[in-house]
């Protein structure tokens, strides 16, 4: 009824390539454009900047990027945040060691430092796979870190490894308050989404998904396993790069390899894999899971807290919160195993069909 | 020369160590295909359960059976509630639910005992052993000799429950094809109820010598970390690889720190595993005694 693809002709060649084919498909996306540009920045207090909106689209960019690696060509990543800290630290480099430099081109300058940092971990990918390539990932981890904080010439010789990082002045505005910020890391994660959105339905995206469903049968049918599953790693890495030189500049104001930890790895993959393997639409909603939740979990510890009179002592609250986080995690693989994103899929059908049960 | 093999030494010891978690990886992988990240969280629950247990004024001998127990039933538990709804899942949801399970295990631990920094005695100095110090000049840690053997003799009665015992046969019976396991009559639920005991069981030893080495602590969740070098060098499904690899590990990690670590600023621990194991993946690419991968259309 609400989501009737019907009456919808596809009358030349244009409209049948179009990325978002059907009419309420773009109504929907613009509507979100709209939201997002316009009435967020006018109601939004800055701590909803910067405590939930930045870090959510960061942390989608980023999610977006493994999806590209782990979703689309199945390769399972546990290094996702040693490409972010690749990304940050060269766009820092780049800021810091050319004069004159745009801020955005320093991002995209990261964002390659990334892309060949990833081809060169993603050589392994050729030789093994599974769980075997996903500990191997985690040497891309342990090792880039260990480089950023062990080589001095990286943080420009800083004595305690945290470095200011510049300003964001784009053609002589400065991005410094939240909301600036908020719409500076908008536009860019709306343009890369897109950019994914349009890359999944191509060639790259087809022959990625080929890999990754089986590649001995995409080889027989003539796909290039080194190109596809190279060009995964380095679209991927390209994506975690800018994501996280965006963490660096926009959400944290500074430079520094503790904060691209394993940890950070495993919530991008849990956004990945709650938000629903193998979907642009699942980045976000992934992303947008894992950034609330802690939220939500505080703010309902500490409502039963006072008004049950339950004295929770402080550390106890960071533990439960743990365990909620864990459990949650569990109960949504138990229950929805393909993701927030199916449950998007299920609830079209049912707009379709509704107020009918057929 | 007598460093290098008090180095050498010492690292094989210290790679008994990281076998003994990576037993409790590959018993799970070889019966349920799950790689379970959650079995560091086991071994620092384990740690915690046990000294709990003693703050709580029980007898190191009445405390391991206790401990032993709990582990057995969060075993059970875990296999019941995660695994069990999670049947016939891609294997890497499998793995994230582990890893869901290891921060809840984590949680529920600290919230059980606390989370302070705890010693651990089990009677075992860390100190040279005399004799052969003063025999050779070499230092060799009592405890490490110890640990090695504990580890021996768990590793020997794994592989006698698992050649010699009706369910030892079963256990492998799955793990080689488990259709084919199910279609002969063996209870597959039972069987992997048994293997996540087990794995319990390994947790604990494990806990209580990495707990009385490094004292108990949260750091000990990240003794997974360094068995996964020593998985994908030995294969995930082989007990002898384990053992095999832990060595490899242990060994070159020492060395390399110690003959390398100077000329690249040291530190190199964290990493180095990873590399080896990497670099060794390229020429063998399933491990030293995983199956050979046979690859069909």
């Amino acid at each position: 009824m609400f989501y009737r693809e019907a009456g919808q002709f596809k009358a030349n060649y244009q409209a049948d390539a179009a990325i978002f084919p059907i009419r309420q498909d773009r109504m929907a996306i613009a509507a979100i454009l709209v939201v997002a540009f316009i009435v967020v920045p006018l109601f939004a207090t800055p701590y909803a900047f910067t405590g939930i909106l930045i870090p959510f689209l960061i942390f989608a960019l980023a999610a977006l990027g493994l999806n590209i690696l782990t979703g689309y060509c199945g390769q399972l990543s546990l290094g996702t945040a040693a490409f972010m800290a690749v990304g940050a630290f060269a766009s820092y480099n780049f800021m810091l060691r050319i004069p004159e430099m745009p801020i955005l081109l320093a991002f995209v300058g990261g964002g390659v430092v990334a892309a060949l940092v990833g081809i060169l971990f993603g050589l392994p990918s050729l030789r093994i796979r599974g769980f075997y390539l996903a500990v191997a990932t985690l040497a891309a981890q342990f090792f880039i870190l260990w480089f950023l904080t062990k080589v001095g010439w990286v943080t420009n010789y800083s004595t305690s490894g945290v470095i200011t990082a510049q300003k964001i002045v784009i053609l002589g505005y400065e991005f410094d308050t939240p909301a600036a910020k908020y719409l500076l890391v908008l536009s860019i994660v709306a343009v890369m989404a897109l950019a994914a959105k349009n890359m999944a339905r191509g060639n790259a995206g087809r022959s990625w998904m080929a890999v990754r469903d089986m590649d001995l049968a995409a080889e027989v049918i003539g796909i290039r396993l080194m190109r596809a599953k190279l060009l995964a790693f380095a679209v991927s890495s390209f994506y975690c790069g800018i994501a996280g030189a965006l963490f660096a500049y926009a959400f944290l104001g500074t430079v520094e390899p503790e904060a691209y930890s394993l940890d950070l790895s495993f919530r991008i993959l849990f956004m990945v894999i709650i938000g629903g393997v193998g979907t642009v639409l699942g980045s976000f909603l992934g992303s947008a899971f894992v950034a609330l939740l802690p939220v939500l979990l505080s703010v309902s510890v500490r409502f039963l807290d006072t008004s049950l009179g339950l004295h929770i002592p402080e550390s106890a609250i960071s533990n439960l919160e743990l365990m909620i986080f864990g459990g949650l995690i569990i109960f949504f693989l138990i229950v929805e195993p393909h993701g927030l994103a199916r449950l998007w899929q299920i609830a079209k059908e049912k707009l379709r069909l509704w107020p009918f049960p057929h | 020369m007598s460093f290098f093999f008090e180095v050498l030494i010492g690292g094989l010891l210290s790679g008994v160590m990281y076998s003994l978690v990576a037993l409790g990886f590959v018993l799970i992988y070889k019966a349920s295909g799950v790689f379970n990240f959650a079995q560091g969280a086991m071994v620092f629950f384990a740690a915690l359960t046990y000294v709990g247990l003693l703050e709580h004024g029980l007898s190191p001998w009445t405390a391991v059976p206790a401990t032993l127990a709990v582990m057995v039933v969060l075993g059970l538990a875990i296999e019941r509630i995660v695994l069990r709804p999670l049947v016939n899942q891609p294997q890497i949801t499998l793995f994230m639910a582990t890893i869901g399970l290891s921060f809840f295990i984590e949680g529920l631990a600290q919230i059980m005992w606390g989370a302070n920094v705890r010693g651990l005695e089990l009677g075992l100095q860390d100190e040279p052993m005399e004799w052969l110090s003063n025999a050779t000049g070499m230092n060799v840690s009592k405890f490490d000799v110890a640990a090695a053997g504990v580890a021996a003799i768990l590793v020997t009665s794994l592989a006698l429950f698992f050649s010699r015992t009706r369910i030892g046969r079963a256990l492998r019976a799955v793990a080689d094809d488990h259709q084919a396991a199910l279609a002969v009559g063996i209870p597959l639920q039972h069987i992997w109820a048994i293997v996540w005991a087990v794995a319990g069981f390994v947790a604990l030893v494990a806990g209580l010598l990495w707990g009385a080495r490094n004292g108990v602590q949260f750091a000990l969740t990240f003794v997974a970390l360094k068995a996964l070098p020593v998985l994908i060098l030995g294969g995930f499904e082989s007990i002898p690889g384990a053992i095999v690899g832990g060595l490899i590990i242990g060994a070159t990690e020492k060395l390399a720190e110690v003959y390398l670590g100077p000329f690249v600023g040291g530190g190199i621990e964290g990493w180095f595993p990873y590399v080896l194991a990497l670099v060794f993946l390229l020429i063998r690419p399933e491990g030293l005694f995983g199956e050979k991968i046979i690859r069909r259309i």
